[in-house]
């Protein structure tokens, strides 16, 4: 029974802020960075914040507990949790199947994988509405069976585990790559079963990766927009997210209401990316690197 | 060690930027050059058909009467969000919206258009107006007739979000009116009558092409009131052996307005072309151009007889005359907190 191999913490206790390193131009490196980060990220940012920041704190929380925020919010928060794991669970399966095996057409379904990155979302958006609609491919027969997809949150579902999916699929494809046969086989002779070897072995050092995809999986559909407004019915208070509220609060030339409704998923997006760098951090600890 | 680094990435950035202006100067200079005689006029989604037609025809008697040429450029878009591009800087010489409170906020925020614009062109800043019909399946199998039908238990309406479409809009206040004037000028039960009506509502699109799209090609309800030129429209690309055009014993007089955007013309110099162009809008030849498209000319005389036959008479109500004035209106139902809020709050 090996035991999953385990990071050495005697070299992350000895780092400091900056050590000599045999690799030169730090200075030239950081400033870039620090440069590229600033004008492309931080700045769009830092001007909607003091956008929002001109209703006070107060405005802000009367945004935030406004019912029909709160329930776009929840929508929009909620279905792209549902939609990451989907894609993650889906996502792996796919990368498996893509990197294990060999068969006819395998380069071909790689390629079909990124489609969703290519493809313009409200494209994406109007395909997946003219399928699911009840008049569609596959929405008559989901009608059948009493399944209402296309115009309700099933649908903002949908779009996003489609637009999701490329990103758990290209996070875990290489690690699986990396994964030696040896280990699998060690395993194997020092008596573990398949399940066993599995869930012990292989699966673990792929668990920060995964968090990965999920984590990109879960953003991208948080800020979806495109996509979503074909095929969700937009329906306040049931199908209505986020993004569309914040359009919907321009049209009403409300800039302060609409950076707010920004602001908030600005943070609530934050914190939730934070946790999952905690977990995948923790998880790292815990089963190390590949 | 960073010394001379940092000097090359110095000079490749000074590089960089240089090409970037480069870049910029090149797209943006043919667009200088010919600044002079080019008018941008940005309008909202359907009339797409209808100002490519009317711009030819303006650019062809402009050049016959001062051997200038003008090409008038359209911007289509939403009639909310082609306001909000005017605000944040669009140089429009013109706006052709959907609803009058649009032009209404373009002067109120950025002040490129005067407060009074409405009484600086004919008829209101109104070369053709509009109003709401509706589109049924074929044989229309609801007996769909009136407004009165749209809350029928059984009836699905397709109808754009009011809060980001000025068909949407006039949707919502042709239906207030219909109840107002029926229930003998009683605002509440109005108010209660349009809540029914977006009880039946399974989709609201952004737009009144989305709100066409769910209908026509989704195959999703089984009415949508939309402005007549578009239900012509609709009936005329997707056949006429799948819709019918309804139209209502009663409905609301649409207004959408044209203005000049004082602010820009003065700065682009473009003023004297600009006005020429608004003043033909009233010309006999755009009239009938108008009427060819299913718009309700201001002067029916001069449009063809045969296109005023595909515009019915039907009792049309001003909303300016039940509910005030625009400020009025656009507050009681659209703005934040409104009617169109209130209800959809109480319909969850």
């Amino acid at each position: 029974m090996a035991p999953p191999p385990r990071a050495n913490p005697p070299t992350r206790a000895k780092r400091r802020f900056l050590r000599p390193s045999v690799i030169p131009g730090f200075g030239l490196a950081f400033g870039y960075t620090l440069t590229c980060l600033g004008l492309i990220v931080l700045l769009p940012l830092a001007a909607l914040v003091t956008r929002a920041s001109g209703l006070g704190l107060s405005g802000i929380w009367e945004v935030a507990t406004d019912p029909r925020v709160a329930s776009a919010l929840r929508v929009s928060f909620g279905v792209s949790l549902l939609a990451a794991l989907t894609a993650s669970v889906f996502g792996f399966l796919i990368a498996w199947v893509l990197t294990r095996y060999r068969f006819p057409g395998r380069k071909i379904v790689d390629a079909v994988v990124d489609l969703p990155f290519a493809l313009p979302t409200a494209v994406a958006g109007i395909a997946l509405a003219a399928l699911y609609a009840p008049n569609g491919l596959v929405g008559a027969q989901l009608a059948r069976i009493g399944i209402e997809a296309a115009y309700t949150p099933v649908g903002i579902y949908i779009a996003m585990v489609f637009i999701g999916l490329p990103f758990a699929v290209r996070t875990v494809q290489p690690l699986i790559a990396e994964i030696d046969k040896e280990i699998e086989e060690a395993s194997a002779t020092l008596g573990a079963g398949r399940v066993h070897t599995l869930v012990r072995v292989v699966l673990p050092p792929l668990i920060p990766a995964v968090l990965t995809g999920f984590a990109l999986a879960f953003a991208r559909g948080v800020g979806e927009y495109g996509s979503i407004i074909f095929i969700a019915g937009n329906l306040p208070y049931v199908s209505e997210i986020a993004p569309l509220l914040i359009v919907i609060k321009l049209s009403e030339y409300d800039y302060g209401g609409a950076c707010a409704i920004a602001t908030l998923m600005l943070g609530i997006s934050f914190l939730t990316l934070l946790a999952i760098n905690l977990i995948q951090a923790w998880s790292r600890r815990r089963f190390g690197y590949v | 060690m960073s010394e001379t680094p940092s000097r090359t990435t110095g000079r490749t950035r000074r590089h960089a930027v240089l090409l970037g202006a480069g870049l910029a100067a090149a797209v943006l200079a043919p667009t200088l050059a010919c600044a002079q005689t080019e008018l941008l006029n940005v309008s909202y989604d359907p009339t797409r058909e209808l100002y490519r037609e009317i711009n030819a025809a303006f650019s062809e008697a402009w050049k016959a009467k001062t051997g200038e040429t003008v090409t008038v450029r359209a911007a289509h878009g939403g009639s909310g969000s082609q306001a909000r591009t005017v605000i944040d800087g669009i140089p429009a010489d013109v706006v052709t919206l959907g609803i009058p409170s649009d032009i209404d906020a373009i002067s109120r925020i950025s002040k490129k258009i005067p407060a009074d614009w409405r009484t600086k062109l004919p008829n209101q800043g109104l070369p053709y107006t509009s109003t709401v019909v509706f589109l049924v399946r074929k044989g229309n199998p609801k007996a769909v007739k009136d407004w009165g039908d749209l809350v029928k238990p059984d009836i699905k309406v397709i109808t754009p979000n009011p809060k980001t479409s000025a068909g949407g809009r006039w949707n919502f206040l042709a239906a207030w009116g219909y109840a107002y004037e029926k229930e003998g000028k009683n605002a509440d039960k109005a108010n209660a009558f349009v809540g029914e009506v977006y009880k039946n509502v399974p989709v609201l699109d952004t737009g009144a092409r989305g709100s066409t799209v769910t209908f026509a090609q989704r195959g999703l309800g089984d009415v949508l009131p939309t402005w007549e030129n578009e239900a012509y429209l609709v009936f005329e690309e997707f056949g006429r052996d799948k819709f019918d055009v309804v139209v209502p014993p009663t409905s609301i007089y649409a207004e959408p307005p044209v203005a000049l955007v004082d602010a820009n013309v003065d700065k682009k110099g473009t003023r004297k072309q600009a006005e020429a162009y608004l003043q033909f809008l009233y010309s006999d030849q755009a009239q009938a151009i108008f009427a060819k498209h299913h718009y309700r000319p201001l002067n029916r005389a001069a449009a063809k007889p045969e296109d005023l036959a595909q515009l019915p008479e039907l009792k049309l109500f001003k909303i300016e005359d039940l509910q005030g004035d625009w400020d009025a209106i656009q507050k009681k139902n659209f703005d934040n907190g409104g009617l169109f809020d209130q209800l959809s709050k109480a319909g969850r």
